[in-house]
């Protein structure tokens, strides 16, 4: 093979990805890179590249995920692994086995990567240290969303060309949203300014320590963002009533055709799914012209393979 | 560290280069140049240039990008990380004649990973290599169509091929 001439060359070095905030900037920068080459896998005759040949991929998901459990099951096929698919409901942790039970007999199969999402804060983390696989966080309680985190920066990235100086609005729930949290590192990593969005009732305690802006006022902040992320309102886990209605949390905290014209005409708009129309987007603006929302999912795919590839890598070396 | 051509002499190696594609050229209409990453893609853009010229129609250039066909990719003695880089090839491969172009063929393994990665873009009606340096030391069962120059080179030591576009200047040394 090609020597490598580059002595200085950075090396990826981690065989599980478990949350962003423990990512540097050259990490973070290293992935979407690398997700760039994988592109184009998609979009060729043959939507297949051997890399991952031979591995075994687990799908571990203990809560309900469409885009994301499809996601990574696709982009396991794309790099020629193959893939176990484990849901909560259709296994045995219905008759009482525990997480790290279940892992440990999927292991003993001879897994390579397991994916795991769990409602539980910290649960990938847990699996890191007690298996020998590779672990990927596709989302833990309330804490992280690596891959959303990342194919959201990889997608402004792509349009804008650099985070460098943007101002980013993230807007809804974010008490609930381990969306919020994983685009908030990546953001300010790469050096955009965030703001977090919503009703007092859905900001999580202690905001104030995190490194970004708080509005309370959607009109306040909608003239001066580049880039809005719409979360959807996480009804399954809220408890009490953090706002009065959905027509009163719609009016004021709901992404309108009125409110975008107020907004920059480059503005671009972001929802990670799934969509409650008329809710927190309206529908023109969730398919209208600076809306990026299905790119999103394209380009989730392609940050995905690089997010196995480079696992994978890291674990043979 | 041993200079083997200067630059003057990869100029007058290119031109050998092309004047032996060319002569093939009558049967094979369709032709298209695609270099292998990184310094088989600057070879290929100064090969394409050339052949078009002498042609007279345009001969288009892509890049191919081996790192997601390489075999060492899960082995632990593998090289340094290799960077996943993008594809270019902005034409359609199938039915063409195709000029893989590497600057040094060595193992013969960078090869037969772009053979695989160009069969998964299309079928290309042939497909032929061309090379800078060849050198002895195959590990497969892989030889060039059109050759450069034949290099003395022991198996420990390093051919390396340095392009003004990517290193400066123009030279090839054994280290």
């Amino acid at each position: 093979m090609v020597s490598m001439r580059k002595s200085k060359q950075f090396k990826w070095q981690r065989k599980h990805l478990l949350g962003l905030r423990e990512l540097s900037r050259e990490e973070i920068t290293y992935i979407l890179d690398t997700a760039k080459g994988f592109e184009q896998v998609s979009t060729r005759s043959v939507k297949k590249a051997p890399p991952l040949r031979g591995k075994v991929v687990v799908n571990l998901f203990f809560e309900d995920s469409t885009r994301t459990r499809n996601s990574f099951a696709l982009a396991a096929n794309r790099l020629s692994a193959d893939i176990i698919e484990f849901t909560k409901k259709s296994s045995s942790v219905s008759k009482g086995e525990t997480l790290l039970d279940t892992a440990r007999n999927l292991e003993a199969m001879g897994i390579d990567i397991v994916v795991v999402r769990h409602g539980a804060g910290g649960a990938s983390r847990f699996l890191s240290r007690n298996i020998k696989a590779c672990v990927v966080n596709a989302g833990d309680g309330f804490c992280e969303h690596p891959t959303q985190g990342l194919l959201d920066v990889y997608t402004i990235r792509k349009i804008k060309g650099t985070l460098e100086g943007l101002k980013i609005a993230i807007v809804g729930d974010i008490a609930h949203s381990r969306v919020a949290r994983s685009d908030m590192w990546a953001m300010t990593k790469l050096g955009a300014e965030v703001t977090f969005v919503g009703p007092p009732t859905l900001m999580p305690t202690q905001v104030d320590r995190l490194p970004v802006k708080v509005s309370y006022s959607l009109d306040e902040i909608i003239e001066k963002v580049d880039v809005i992320n719409m979360l959807r309102i996480q009804f399954e886990r809220l408890g009490g009533n953090p706002f009065p209605s959905i027509r009163e949390y719609s009016h004021y905290f709901g992404l309108t055709v009125e409110r975008m014209n107020r907004a920059k005409p480059d503005i671009l708009v972001m929802h990670p799914g799934p969509i409650n129309r008329g809710l927190e987007i309206e529908s023109e603006v969730a398919d209208g012209r600076n809306s990026v929302i299905l790119g999103q999912v394209t380009n989730g795919l392609a940050v995905r393979m690089a997010v196995l590839f480079l696992v994978n890598q890291a674990a043979a070396q | 560290m041993k200079v083997i051509l200067d630059s003057r002499q990869i100029e007058q190696t290119l031109t050998h280069l092309v004047d032996r594609i060319v002569s093939d050229a009558p049967a094979q209409p369709d032709i298209a140049v695609v270099g292998i990453r990184s310094r088989g893609e600057v070879l290929a853009q100064r090969l394409s240039g050339r052949l078009s010229q002498r042609l007279g129609k345009n001969v288009p250039c892509g890049t191919l990008d081996i790192t997601l066909y390489r075999d060492d990719l899960n082995s632990p003695k593998g090289n340094a990380q290799p960077q996943v880089r993008t594809t270019e090839i902005g034409f359609d491969i199938d039915d063409k004649v195709i000029i893989l172009v590497d600057d040094v063929l060595y193992t013969g393994r960078s090869t037969r990973a772009a053979m695989d990665a160009l069969v998964d873009l299309g079928r290309p009606r042939v497909m032929k290599l061309a090379v800078l340096i060849d050198r002895d030391g195959r590990e497969l069962p892989i030889q060039a169509d059109y050759v450069g120059f034949k290099a003395d080179a022991a198996p420990g030591q390093l051919v390396q091929v340095n392009l003004v576009e990517s290193d400066g200047k123009d030279e090839v040394v054994i280290e």
